[in-house]
């Protein structure tokens, strides 16, 4: 057990590391997630009534896109830089290699959101500082890192990795991203407890099932 | 040099044992029932063309590929049911250095030995390090570092966690004479220690001169195998030489 934590850390530490000293992905999904967000501002006139209505899912369609070319990137960097083979070779249990790629992607994905949330701000008048809409989106990050994880290396073998994610990614996470939406609507519509906390409690226990059976099927992945 | 062989590896009487292994990708047979052996304390050299299986039988033996059927004892431990436990005894060299090209070999190994769980690990990055003659470039990025600098890193890493069994594929691929030698003492440093070393070359010559046993692989069958002492350099590099040769 410990030797596995201590794995897992050794695995999220590296990954910070590495990514706090090229800033490769950070950047690559920063600028993505920008664009994602600007675009919007051509399609409609950002009223109020407006903005309820397509708010909540404008800020998941940019964190979402987002996500998948952020977890596109978690192994295959390993693939191609051939240190998937030094992971496999270590006598660490997989689900440690499993957790410690999970919290790199997780981070990342924080870091993403959080840097995008002012942009909402000036691009629509969109205020993300809402206690729901944080613990919404924490939530649903933390079940699209855990998926995420598990089907980046899924794909990071396959030719079509950018066809087979989001195709693999969607179904998969449908769940997640409906309570995610739902719940962020209802945050930002002022419910608290009875409307976003609901949703909440739905994000939680797709978490707990994701966690699960992707730490439990990653070793399958991570075997040939 | 350290490299007293893991003490935790099984002993049964080989540190490596192949027996009836075959492995094939998609239609394209690699392994056809492969049978070989290399005793504890000895050096085993595989000769070979390109494709004739050396690649696959080095990382069937590291656990990083199953078989198809047969079956593998890597330092004395069944894969793969036992692979973490031989994983902990095995260190591998492939053809890709396995190293993170923005850390710096230290940190590289550093993590490496925290994946390991090394109790000593800084400790022992620095020795193997200083053993490779990697030391003045420890603090540089791996990016920056020469192709033959970084196998030396590579070969570092490898025996990081102390290794009774050692599997290096084509090492020699890209070191200058220096770095040569250095990965000859490595072999007969392990072999010596009492573990056992296999490793896959094109240079006949100086993979007799630092084996004591070799093995022909040919279109992933053992054409040939015996005492290196008494092996014809000429005759094993003429027969892979011929049309359709490899033996």
């Amino acid at each position: 057990m410990r030797a596995g934590l201590r794995a897992a850390l050794a695995v999220y530490a590296k990954d910070v590391r590495i990514e706090a000293r090229t800033r490769e992905t950070l950047g690559a999904t920063l600028a993505f997630a920008f664009v994602a967000a600007f675009i919007f501002t051509f399609a409609f006139d950002p009223s109020p009534r407006t903005l309820a209505a397509v708010g909540p899912g404008i800020v998941w369609v940019a964190y979402i896109f987002t996500a998948m070319l952020g977890m596109n990137r978690t192994f295959l960097l390993e693939v191609e830089r051939g240190t998937l083979d030094g992971l496999r070779l270590a006598p660490a249990p997989p689900e440690a290699i499993y957790f410690g790629k999970f919290f790199g992607l997780l981070t990342l994905l924080i870091v993403t959101e959080a840097l995008l949330a002012p942009a909402f701000l000036v691009l629509y008048g969109l205020s993300l500082l809402n206690v729901w809409f944080a613990a919404v989106a924490a939530a649903a990050t933390v079940g699209v890192a855990a998926v995420g994880t598990l089907l980046s290396a899924i794909a990071a073998h396959a030719r079509a990795r950018e066809a087979l994610l989001p195709l693999l990614f969607i179904p998969l996470s449908l769940p997640l991203l409906i309570g995610a939406v739902s719940g962020t609507a209802a945050a930002l519509d002022g419910e608290g407890w009875s409307g976003a906390g609901r949703w909440l409690q739905l994000i939680l226990a797709f978490d707990a099932a994701l966690i699960v059976v992707s730490s439990w099927a990653f070793a399958f992945v991570l075997e040939e | 040099m350290d490299e007293r062989p893991a003490k935790r590896a099984a002993r049964s009487g080989y540190g490596l044992e192949l027996r009836g292994v075959s492995k094939a990708y998609a239609a394209a047979r690699a392994l056809r029932s492969v049978d070989l052996a290399a005793p504890w304390g000895s050096a085993l050299a595989l000769f070979g063309r390109n494709g004739a299986g050396k690649s696959t039988l080095l990382r069937v033996a590291a656990a990083l590929v199953k078989p198809d059927a047969g079956e593998v004892l890597a330092a004395g431990f069944t894969l793969p049911p036992q692979a973490a436990n031989a994983r902990a005894a095995t260190g591998y060299v492939g053809h890709r250095n396995m190293l993170y090209p923005d850390l710096t070999p230290e940190e590289n190994l550093r993590f490496y030995a925290r994946l390991y769980g090394l109790p000593d690990g800084e400790r022992r990055a620095a020795e193997v390090l200083r053993d490779a003659g990697a030391e003045r470039w420890a603090s540089r990025r791996v990016r920056a570092l020469s192709n033959g600098m970084q196998k030396r890193v590579a070969v570092a890493r490898a025996l990081l966690h102390r290794p009774a069994l050692l599997l290096l594929d084509e090492p020699d691929a890209g070191l200058d004479a220096q770095g040569k030698a250095f990965l000859a003492s490595v072999a007969r440093a392990v072999a010596e220690g009492g573990g056992a070393v296999v490793f896959a070359t094109h240079d006949i010559e100086r993979g007799l001169a630092a084996a004591d046993r070799y093995a022909v692989l040919q279109d992933g069958r053992v054409a040939a195998q015996g005492s290196a002492a008494e092996a014809d350099a000429a005759a094993i590099s003429d027969a892979l030489a011929a049309p359709g040769g490899g033996a």
